[in-house]
């Protein structure tokens, strides 16, 4: 097929919202304005673990300027969800707004709605809880370890157990310990990732405005419209055409815009008082209080031959999903799934564990549990080439994946390119590679 | 402190509005005048994406009093289009893909006209020092560089102005 026939490959293609972002006609969330719109702010957690033994919002509702305050006791609906229920992810963990415990540092407890957004502020401000501060957590292995306290019944050991009865995503291929014993090095370290902010520059937010016909209408920055709209309505108790959410246009997400944060409590609001409601995290908001990458604890142990054949290679890793589960579970399944990296390795054993803290909860981005992997998977190797003495651009071409393996999770790769990238990208950076190794590809095996 | 109506010159039209204690400009612009091109990435100063000239400087409206701009002449994104043609500079970021979201583009738009209208052919640095207030999230800065250094060589070709 010609390039023509193929219309747009190998050619710029416009980008359609382009112009308008230029000309700052593009309509975000909030450029839409109403008459007589109210503001909601949020009164969070102080601590990261505590029981809470009251809850005052009289000088909240006295504050000038407030309008409306809600409470866990305001819900009409869930008290606790999770985001993929309906996909049978559960059980549902996690507080729409806070009643008999905090577990993390942030959690949302109180809803003040005002006139204003300071008048909003002002009031969550005054808003009085009384903790009975409880031993925190802070750490997955010691979260795991027996002697920390149980963030929620569900998992007395803090770690997440998947509906197979697993305690972890696992993988089992071929027989790991028999190759350990079978080769010549043995290579183990351990790594550990960062939460990071997905930082984009526009914050979480929305505004829900009750229309005369009983719906509400949603504006909002979400990345997953019909799954924020669905999740809205489950939460609420709400038939979902009862809502009508209307988005696609995102200040920046990189997933930092699924989790469903603004809209339930929002729709809420909007419902009680009858009124436009706004709820836009602030900037402090987004870096401390909404969900981050999840940090993750990697220790690799690879079985090695004189060679550099990668015969063996075992992997447990701990992902800290914070206080709550959200969407950790399928997370660790893609991190696992993405075990043992681009390489064909015979024997490969995996355990990647959800493990729950009192850190805030973590979720989607870029690259949702791929990104730690990679990078745990790449530093291993660079300490494999050093320990054998040997090239590891040549190592990573011995192991690389070829058509026709069977990978770990027992996919037959189709579309493998590793062989020829780091081809390209050794030309392009100046390094040598032997004559076998640059007639090596992607079909062949047996070239090396 | 009571309201105040305030006078000032937005886009090259005379407003009257009345503002609150401690109004910014960037409440003034977005949310009475509805110029909604102006963003509200951080409110504090630290993004760039609510940049708008105020007689001419490059000013961050979440930081800039209303009351302050009584009088003055403010130039937000929307002003560079009197009529319904697109400016160079903005046909500039589009032809370099020079946004994503789109979220920052209005920051820096105003944030390299500020720059091409003292320094009409600036160095590849000096765009770089110009658009520093500015920050983009898309990894957008490469492509923004260039659309500023092609409405500068569009500019000296032609001798018209940028914007």
């Amino acid at each position: 097929m010609s390039m023509k026939e193929l219309g747009v490959v190998g050619r710029n293609v416009g980008q359609r919202d382009l112009e308008s972002h230029a000309r700052g006609q593009t309509t975000y969330y909030e450029d839409v304005h109403y008459p007589r719109m109210l503001h909601l702010k949020m009164h969070r957690s102080a601590e990261p673990h505590a029981n809470i033994v009251r809850v005052d919002t009289s000088a909240a509702e006295a504050s000038p300027g407030v309008v409306c305050v809600l409470t866990h006791e305001d819900l009409p609906g869930k008290k606790v969800w999770n985001g993929l229920a309906a996909v049978g992810v559960g059980p549902e963990d996690e507080p729409i707004l806070a009643f008999d415990k905090v577990r993390w540092r942030g959690e949302p407890i109180v809803a003040v709605i005002g006139e204003s957004a300071e008048a909003a502020r002002a009031g969550a401000a005054k808003v009085e809880v009384e903790y009975d501060p409880l031993p925190g957590v802070f750490d997955v292995e010691e979260a795991m370890s027996g002697e920390a306290p149980a963030l929620t019944a569900h998992w007395p050991n803090n770690h997440y157990i998947y509906p197979d009865d697993h305690a972890a995503a696992q993988i089992r291929f071929g027989d790991v310990e028999q190759g350990f014993a079978e080769a010549d090095h043995i290579v183990e370290d351990k790594y550990q990732t960062s939460p990071i902010e997905q930082a984009p520059m526009e914050t979480n937010g929305c505004i829900a405005k009750p229309g005369g016909d009983g719906r509400i209408t949603v504006h909002t920055n979400t990345q997953a419209v019909h799954f924020a709209r669905d999740n809205t309505a489950a939460i609420l108790g709400l038939a979902p055409g009862k809502l009508r959410f209307l988005g696609g246009t995102v200040g920046g997400g990189f997933g930092g815009k699924v989790d469903v944060a603004v809209e339930p409590i929002s729709v809420l609001a909007a419902m009680r008082t009858g009124r436009p409601v706004k709820f836009k995290y602030t900037r402090e908001e987004e870096m401390q209080v909404s969900s981050t990458r999840s940090a993750w604890r990697l220790f690799i142990k690879d079985g090695v031959m004189n060679d550099g054949r990668i015969v063996a290679r075992k992997i447990t890793s701990y992902q800290d999903s914070g206080a709550y589960l959200r969407f950790s579970s399928y997370g660790s399944m893609k991190h696992a799934g993405h075990m043992p990296g681009p390489y064909t390795i015979p024997n490969v054993w995996v355990d990647a564990r959800v493990v729950f803290t009192n850190r805030p909860p973590s979720s989607a981005m870029r690259g949702f549990g791929v990104m730690a992997a990679s990078f745990a998977i790449e530093l291993q190797m660079d300490k494999v080439a050093k320990t054998i003495g040997m090239d590891p651009w040549q190592l990573r071409l011995l192991n690389a994946y070829r058509n026709g393996d069977m990978r770990a999770h027992r996919k037959v790769n189709e579309d493998a390119a590793m062989v020829e990238t780091i081809q390209a990208a050794a030309r392009l950076a100046g390094h040598d590679l032997p004559a076998d190794y640059q007639a090596m590809t992607s079909w062949d095996r047996k070239a090396s | 402190m009571e309201d105040k109506l305030i006078r000032l010159t937005v886009n090259g039209r005379d407003e009257a509005v009345i503002i609150q204690p401690l109004a910014t400009l960037q409440d003034v612009l977005r949310d009475t005048l509805e110029l909604t091109a102006v963003k509200s990435g951080c409110g504090q100063g630290g993004c760039g994406s609510c940049s708008v000239l105020v007689d001419g400087e490059l000013r961050l409206s979440c930081l800039t009093l209303a009351e302050r701009a009584e009088g003055a002449e403010v130039t937000t994104l929307e002003g560079l289009n009197a009529t319904n043609a697109i400016v160079p500079l903005q046909q500039a970021f589009v032809e370099n893909y020079a946004a994503q979201c789109g979220y920052c583009t209005a920051g820096m738009v105003m944030a390299a006209k500020a720059l091409l209208d003292r320094n009409p052919a600036p160095s590849r640095d000096e765009i770089v020092e110009g658009l520093s207030g500015n920050l983009c999230r898309c990894t957008g800065f490469a492509p923004i560089v260039r659309a500023v250094q092609q409405a500068a060589q569009a500019l000296s070709d032609t001798g018209e102005e940028a914007s």
